[in-house]
């Protein structure tokens, strides 16, 4: 596995810069990974970040789009605004959390 | 009397009964399976239909057929599960009891969940083939094609075998050479993953397959809506892609049922301990097949190995003992990648599919990862595989529930989890 540095912190990312170690996360290193992303961390982008972890601490799995909106309360709009692009694979990465993949 | 009751008599269900009525004592239990179609589908056989591989008698059989002396059989439609009174009712009023419940009644394409979806284009130029009807649609379609924009996207993950999007655009590349239409029609494939592979190892693979058959791939698209008028569909981004045909899988969903019965998630799938295939609302409810919320593919080679774990599991909760066996996510699955080859995974819920051999190490004579006629005869030969011993419940040679490291070559870098350290 590859490592990087970032916010002068050593960490295991997969080739795609996911960490792979969440036990190396913590809140200013999100910070600084959004900040990798273009993103500035708001109110709004923790509400995800903290429903995000709480399903996959529950579940083992990143929570899809519809489960964000559905059981997360967050609309699909909002999470669009908030993470530009891939918003479910970019707040997988600023929470610590795998890549969501299918099975190959 | 005791009474076990199974929902759903496809793959899962119909293994279950017949493993259940070959072990319990059914001077003590009585097995009922309740399913609301007559009809069987050898499911794998809806990607052949629409090339006119196979044809429509290939893939249908009657089900009472394949579940055995000793199981009550019933057609019927189920309303709702009354978990708390451990009761399910059916539509037509009866109520029936049971002391241990097994839920099998799987996943289906939800095309209305998508705006506009079942719109004017739906069944014309919109088709799907996760449906027998569906996948004779398609055919009648296919055969009529002259070139254009052939458009194989994704709704939302998950979905039932999450590789057939895959092979569909790859036979459709060899169909399409075969008939001489392929320089006039785009091949585009539409995901709302990250890529069409995202596993490493096979990513690093099987990357350069798709741009050998020169196959567009647009990432990351969730769509929104299709618009009808203008033949494309929309993502909730804003991006386009156009249409001449565009081939889908809807949204994937567990039973309505499911959800009647208060027992489901946001996409009616059943909370499951993905180990014991235990519900995790109702001790004595249990779920297997694609009706599950766990973390591995939505196949009948999964459904396949849970009832093997299963009929363990249930034969000691009857008794009042722990749960002894644990489900690890294996699946086994080929990939036609068309011209007459195909690939083959072997994975579970801590390893991704590596290269190697299958079932014997050094000897195969199925090889992982890897482009072979073998593997594509394999997956031929499977559906007699299916209709003569999967349903039946007889053990398949060397292909045990239990994934192994046996015959696989782990590529430097993938850690090998704790799970199946040798």
């Amino acid at each position: 596995m590859p490592d990087k540095t970032i916010n002068g912190v050593s960490i295991s990312v997969d080739d795609d810069g996911f960490m792979t170690d969440h036990s190396q996360w913590n809140k200013e290193l999100a910070a600084a990974l959004a900040e990798e992303e273009g993103i500035s961390l708001s109110d709004g982008h923790w509400k995800v970040i903290d429903y995000i972890l709480a399903d996959y601490a529950e579940k083992g799995t990143v929570p899809g789009m519809r489960r964000i909106n559905k059981v997360g309360g967050i609309p699909t709009k909002e999470l669009y605004a908030l993470f530009p692009g891939g918003p479910i694979k970019k707040a997988a990465k600023v929470s610590g959390l795998p890549k969501p993949t299918s099975c190959v | 009397m005791k009474n076990i009751l199974i929902l759903g008599a496809g793959t899962a269900g119909t293994i279950m009964a017949n493993q259940l009525r070959k072990k319990m004592n059914l001077e003590q239990w009585k097995i009922t399976i309740v399913d609301k179609e007559g009809d069987h589908y050898y499911q794998p056989g809806f990607l052949f239909m629409p090339f006119g591989i196979y044809s429509e008698s290939d893939v249908v059989k009657p089900k009472r057929r394949f579940v055995g002396a000793g199981v009550d059989y019933l057609e019927a439609d189920v309303d709702r599960i009354e978990a708390e009174q451990n009761q399910v009712f059916l539509k037509n009023g009866e109520c029936l009891p049971y002391d241990v419940l097994i839920v099998a009644t799987g996943t289906a394409p939800v095309p209305e969940e998508t705006e506009g979806m079942t719109g004017a284009d739906w069944g014309k130029n919109v088709h799907e083939f996760y449906t027998f009807e569906g996948a004779k649609a398609l055919a009648k379609t296919l055969d009529g094609w002259q070139g254009g924009r052939l458009v194989m996207h994704i709704c939302e993950m998950p979905i039932k075998c999450p590789v057939a999007p895959l092979e569909f655009v790859f036979l459709a590349d060899s169909w399409l050479r075969k008939r001489g239409l392929r320089e006039q029609t785009e091949l585009i494939y539409v995901t709302p993953l990250s890529g069409a592979f995202t596993k490493p190892v096979a990513s690093k693979i099987l990357s350069g397959l798709l741009e050998e058959k020169q196959i567009e791939v647009v990432n990351d698209f969730n769509i929104g809506s299709v618009d009808n008028e203008e033949h494309k569909i929309v993502s909730w981004d804003e991006r386009e892609v156009a249409y001449d045909l565009l081939v889908t899988v809807p949204t994937n969903m567990g039973d309505s049922m499911v959800e009647r019965s208060g027992l489901g998630d946001e996409l009616n799938f059943i909370p499951t301990d993905k180990h014991t295939l235990q519900s995790k609302a109702h001790e004595n409810i249990f779920v297997i097949g694609d009706a599950t919320d766990a973390p591995t593919s939505k196949a009948g080679s999964v459904a396949h190995f849970e009832a093997e774990v299963l009929i363990e599991n249930i034969m000691a909760f009857t008794k009042g003992e722990p749960l002894p066996e644990k489900f690890d996510g294996h699946a086994n699955c080929f990939i036609e990648s068309g011209n007459g080859k195909g690939f083959l995974l072997d994975f579970n819920y801590d390893l991704e599919p590596v290269p190697g051999k299958f079932p014997l190490p050094g000897i195969g004579p199925m090889s992982l990862l890897t482009e072979t006629r073998l593997n594509h005869m394999g997956k031929m030969a499977f559906r007699w595989v299916y209709w003569n011993m999967l349903l039946p419940g007889h053990p398949i040679p060397m292909v045990g529930h239990r994934m192994t490291l046996t015959g696989k070559n782990i590529p430097e870098g993938v850690k090998i989890p704790e799970s199946l350290d040798a």
